[in-house]
């Protein structure tokens, strides 16, 4: 009993990890109609720069935020310098934020190195709480919550504002809504930075669960990768669902066939490709 | 030069996709307050003509004036904000917005068009304000498509073909919304299959075929032409 509830728990903290990366991933995918392959790794980089700042005695709570407010920096400087020049030329911009995922990779290397660095939980959630019985880590339902309370934001943002509104005009129909007036290319700028600074505090909320580690990167990609193919590109539903669905797939699959684990989790994804190619909650583009 | 006291203006202009060359030469005026027919047989390049002056293809040659100033050249957004609104072939309302948000974010500079105001022109879309455009019918999409060129308070309207594929009572209230709006002053460019509607509404007409001006001239004279209008349009 403890063993389904403790998997399950973990599989919601990770789902909400899984959200936090993947809802902006989706967004981008669905806006500029490419996958951000720097996603994971700007997540891994958000995790080292919560590291150092934790060490820097910054408290964790102003950590994270802080952290994704670099990335995002970063993934404006990104947009604005690399990925707008190769405006039109989706597989030239393709290559660069693969490229880009190396070359963050490589640092992240050279300057935190190659040994995995540990992050504690922020203090006062480090012991387990008790309920009906069973103790469970607080840590990982406190980032369960974020994730939702984060879904929420973004569903308010996206779907009851006119910033939001204009988006998924964007999303639509980017050449119409131009002809209407919406500054296209603005909202690519501003959706890249929200998203790649979620990635990038969702790396600091992650490191008490995962800690920072070479690797992490090629290890989140391909589950938001699975998440946004399963939930459908551009839909905020469809990644907070599919995060949840991928991770109960990875934890459970990991624990209880450890030799399959990715056999369990890219055949929803091959299949999904194959049966529904718009995703569970996607739309058919025109 | 005529082009001067002209609300929309282009001259030899050339338009590609790609390496296919679909515009030569194309130029004629739109005057002020005056529905002008842009007419032609399907493939002549009416709706690249449409989409060149909307900014959604750059013109490799000659140029593009609204009251005067050059817009050739400019992107979509800032076409658009200057005062061209574009009724798109085939509606292209935003499917996954609802009825009254497709109006929300089309609403752009000072002039009398909200969103209250495209509801009295069209009730039927304030009966589904909060119903995705994707779930309305053809003429209701129709309908959303013309009131969202409208919320950008434009000065000049581009209308591509919106009376296609809609029942024969929805073409004529199409119709009468478009003789209305230029009745209010709105200058208008308007492509259209169905040439006896739009002879009904014209002031000038401009006929293209493979791409180049055949024919410019008031409504009457094209009338008058049934010989030309024929040859380059097709029986009608
Ligand atoms: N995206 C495109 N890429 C390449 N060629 C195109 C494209 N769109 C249109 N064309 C070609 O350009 C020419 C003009 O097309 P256009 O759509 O402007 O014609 P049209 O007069 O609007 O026709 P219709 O009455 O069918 O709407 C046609 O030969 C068409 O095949
Ligand atoms: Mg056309």
């Amino acid at each position: 009993m403890q063993f389904w509830l403790i998997q399950t728990l973990n599989s919601l903290a990770l789902g909400g990890l899984l959200f936090l990366l993947s809802s902006g991933f989706s967004l981008i995918f669905g806006l500029q109609r490419i996958p951000n392959l720097a996603h994971g790794a700007l997540f891994m980089l958000g995790a080292y720069i919560g590291t150092s700042l934790l060490a820097r005695e910054v408290d964790f709570w102003l950590a994270a935020p802080l952290a994704g407010v670099l990335v995002g920096l970063l993934g404006v400087a990104l947009e604005r310098l690399v990925l707008r020049r190769l405006a039109g030329n989706e597989q030239g911009q393709v290559l660069v934020t693969l490229g880009v995922a190396f070359i963050i990779a490589d640092l992240c290397l050279l300057v935190w190195t190659g040994d995995p660095i540990p992050v504690p939980a922020p203090e006062g959630l480090r012991r387990p709480v008790f309920l009906f019985g069973f103790a469970f880590p607080t840590y990982r339902l406190v980032v369960l919550g974020i994730a939702v309370a984060a879904a929420i934001g973004l569903f308010l943002l996206m779907e009851r504002t006119r910033l939001g509104a204009m988006i998924r005009a964007g999303v639509d129909d980017p050449e119409m809504a131009r002809g209407v007036g919406i500054r296209v290319s603005g909202l690519f700028t501003t959706v890249f930075c929200l998203g790649v600074a979620l990635a990038g505090t969702a790396g600091v909320l992650g490191g008490p669960i995962l800690s920072a580690y070479p690797g992490l990167d090629a290890d989140m990609l391909p589950l938001a990768l699975v998440v946004v193919i399963l939930g459908g590109v551009g839909s905020l539903l469809g990644a907070f669902v599919g995060s949840f669905v991928v991770s109960s797939i990875y934890n459970f699959g990991t624990a209880l066939f450890p030799d399959l684990a990715y056999v369990i989790l890219f055949l929803p994804m091959v299949l999904a490709l194959v049966f529904k190619p718009e995703g569970l909650f996607g739309r058919v583009r025109a | 030069m005529a082009s001067d006291a002209a609300a929309l203006s282009l001259s030899g202009v050339d338009s590609f996709y790609g390496d296919s060359h679909v515009l030569h030469g194309v130029g004629f005026a739109l005057r002020p307050g005056r529905l002008l027919a842009l007419l032609g047989r399907n493939g002549a390049g009416k709706t690249t003509c449409l989409a060149t002056i909307m900014g959604f293809l750059r013109p490799r040659r000659g140029e593009i004036r609204l009251y005067g100033e050059r817009i050739s050249g400019l992107s979509p957004e800032a076409i658009c904000r200057r005062g061209v609104g574009l009724v798109p072939q085939g509606r292209r309302v935003f499917r996954s917005l609802t009825v009254r948000e497709n109006l929300a974010v089309a609403a752009r500079g000072r002039g009398p068009w909200t969103v209250e105001r495209v509801f009295e022109l069209f009730p039927r879309l304030r009966e589904r304000h909060g119903q995705l455009a994707g779930s309305l019918s053809g003429g209701e999409q129709q309908m959303l498509a013309i009131g969202r060129a409208l919320m950008g308070n434009p000065r000049v309207l581009l209308m591509d073909e919106p009376s296609e594929g809609l029942a024969p009572q929805i073409v004529a209230e199409v119709g009468r919304i478009i003789g209305r709006l230029n009745a209010e002053g709105l200058s208008i460019v308007l492509v259209e299959q169905n040439v006896k509607m739009t002879l009904g509404l014209a002031h000038d007409v401009v006929i293209i075929n493979t791409g180049a001006v055949v024919f410019e001239g008031p409504v009457e004279e094209a009338r008058r032409d049934e010989a030309r209008l024929a040859q380059h349009l097709g029986v009608f």
